[in-house]
């Protein structure tokens, strides 16, 4: 996976190259071993053992035993997995464009210098994305009652009504709104900071030319933020597999639209601390990362590769 | 957890592209409207505002619904204040309800937070310090693996996390929420790229020279010049600890060690509990409470972590 990061990783190279040849040492571990130990620990032990208990089933009778591949295979031919993968994948088709396109058409506002009070939009914008997943989706919940929220209350004064958002239908955009409310000012703050790196004398140039707004957004802005653009998709795709949170506690309040597999991850989640099946559910959880892996991979090849 | 690696790692790949496409450099003449001072837009910025407002309603709705009883929140429109205001009289309840567990939970979280995103500020900034500084054997493959790492789902670690501290008598205990926030690959990539721009390898040798030993040169030269990236790391990495909700829900069972969100989502929870009591009001005023001091540490900080994560922005 470190392929996923090498063009946003190997640009900053820091100016001056660590030290010289001859003066590689091992002082450096003393500053970096207790990043190194903690990390051994939280992360390198949990994938190791993950991968571990995937090859052992624990049965009622003879206990744990070895089963090779079997629960890989058992987790490729499980519908409630493939279902909950679908839905994540409707949401991360549907949800994700439409965070980054809000995100960036704000960026590119901020970025023209033709707003008024650009900081106050620039802050406040932002700053949902320092509110909590729980609080966030505790809020939205609130407001998509339609007995005592927001949209009862709009039902009430106008005399119409509503579809329900917490209703099967619905939940699954109910959710990607709060998803978007939370995370569309970071990734404009994202695209906002890469817009103010493009050096100006760009912007005069194209002038000269005569070119007009949109064209030195088109020919100049985006393909000079195209690294920031593929990195914020990337991450929102991780993000999309991983939703766990906003579903998670959106459930009391519409325990009817929201199963137990709702999610790849409230799968696992379930499988694991209600069902007590370890084994498969870590064996759920590899799939489901060896699939997000592959597709930021291709994503980030498919949008570097028109950027080189 | 993986969402701030963003942040940078985009400022940075957008840079790149930016200033090599600068390079047949024009020296233009002044021109009488310069690109830098465009004229504003009222139609623009009511657009942005459409946003803006998105952005705030439901924060506005919380403050407004966090002054109302239970009965008022059923009983008036969301966005309007009910006749009775019982913004006090919530807050108290917040804090007094259930033997003050509220509080509790405050101060669980400040925990989980000072050591939690404290601990890992700090390890970030030794981390990058040393890969940014020092070449070592292996120093490559350091920086590989816990790249790599950023892209593994976080709940794909959890359940045998979970396991591990279960076997190790560590569930149940703050330290099985605060060793897990220990570590912020973000947060050691942002050190890393900052140390490597901040720090003049030539200001290392000279305190060489001058005797000093490595752990004096770090605290007294290098930390002073990594500042702006240490409020950065930090106020990134208070974010994750004091919004984690996955980590201690799996870990933590006892409600003596539940920090704010899981003690929230319980008190949501309750309602639906045959014979719960519903404490709405207590959830909403609940709610404003977690979220203030980090909506203040945002506004107070803004210049710190702007500039600390525009400081690649300034090569032009």
């Amino acid at each position: 996976m470190t392929t996923l990061l090498t063009p946003a990783a190997a640009e900053p190279r820091p100016a001056p190259p660590p030290a010289r040849r001859d003066r590689r040492s091992w002082t450096g571990w003393g500053f970096i071993a207790p990043f190194v130990a903690v990390f051994a620990l939280v992360f390198l032990a949990p994938i190791a053992y993950s991968i571990y208990l995937s090859l052992f089933r624990d049965q009622l009778i003879g206990g744990t035993t070895f089963v090779g591949l079997d629960n890989y295979q058992e987790a490729l031919k499980d519908d409630r997995f493939w279902a909950a993968l679908g839905r994540v994948a409707l949401f991360l088709c549907v949800q994700v464009p439409v965070m980054l396109g809000i995100a960036l058409l704000v960026a590119l506002a901020l970025d023209s210098g033709r707003l008024y009070g650009r900081s106050f939009f620039r802050v406040s914008i932002f700053l949902p994305y320092a509110v909590p997943a729980v609080v966030a989706t505790l809020m939205w919940g609130f407001m998509y009652g339609t007995r005592f929220g927001l949209v009862g209350d709009i039902n009430d004064t106008l005399g119409i009504s509503l579809p329900n958002p917490l209703s099967p239908d619905l939940v699954l955009a109910s959710i990607g709104n709060i998803v978007t409310w939370e995370f569309v000012g970071y990734n404009m703050l994202i695209f906002y900071s890469a817009l103010r790196v493009i050096p100006h004398s760009l912007y005069e140039a194209a002038e000269i030319d005569g070119a007009g707004q949109i064209r030195v957004i088109t020919a100049i802005k985006l393909p000079a933020i195209r690294g920031a653009l593929v990195i914020a998709t990337i991450f929102s795709i991780i993000g999309s597999f991983q939703l766990f949170n906003e579903p998670a506690i959106l459930q009391d309040l519409a325990p009817n639209a929201i199963t137990t597999d709702y999610t790849p991850n409230l799968y696992t989640y379930s499988l694991s601390f209600s069902g007590q099946q370890h084994n498969y559910s870590a064996t759920v959880a590899i799939v489901m990362g060896l699939i997000t892996m592959v597709i930021a991979y291709v994503v980030q090849l498919r949008g570097m590769r028109k950027g080189a | 957890m993986t969402s701030p690696v963003t942040t940078v790692s985009a400022r940075f790949a957008g840079a790149p592209s930016g200033s090599s496409g600068s390079a047949p450099r024009l020296r233009t003449p002044r021109r009488r409207h310069t690109p830098g001072k465009p004229r504003r837009s009222v139609l623009l910025t009511l657009l942005t505002g459409l946003v803006l407002l998105y952005s705030l309603i439901p924060l506005v709705w919380l403050v407004i619904s966090a002054t109302k009883s239970q009965q008022g929140l059923a009983r008036s429109f969301g966005l309007w204040f009910d006749g009775d205001f019982a913004l006090w009289d919530n807050i108290g309840e917040t804090f007094t309800y259930d033997d003050g567990v509220f509080t509790r939970w405050l101060l669980n979280t400040v925990l989980y937070v000072v050591v939690g995103a404290g601990g890992a500020t700090f390890l970030a900034v030794l981390g990058g310090y040393a890969l940014a500084k020092f070449d070592f054997p292996g120093r490559r493959a350091v920086f590989a693996v816990v790249i790599g790492a950023v892209a593994v789902p976080g709940t794909a670690l959890a359940v045998p996390t979970f396991l591990m501290f279960s076997e190790m008598g560590l569930t149940d205990t703050p330290w099985a929420v605060i060793i897990p926030s220990l570590i912020s690959p973000f947060g050691l990539y942002l050190m890393w790229v900052f140390a490597g721009e901040a720090i003049p390898a030539e200001l290392l040798e000279a305190a060489r020279i001058d005797g000093a030993g490595e752990v004096r040169t770090f605290f007294r030269v290098a930390l002073p010049l990594l500042a702006p990236g240490i409020v950065t790391v930090l106020l990134f990495t208070m974010v994750a600890t004091w919004n984690n909700y996955f980590l201690p829900l799996i870990m933590i069972k006892d409600p003596d060690w539940y920090p704010l969100t899981l003690g929230l989502d319980s008190w949501n929870s309750q309602a639906q509990t045959a014979g719960g009591e519903a404490v709405f009001n207590l959830v909403v005023t609940g709610s404003l409470i977690t979220i203030l001091p980090l909506i203040a540490a945002f506004l107070l900080l803004q210049k710190y972590w702007q500039s600390g994560l525009a400081a690649g922005s300034v090569k032009e």
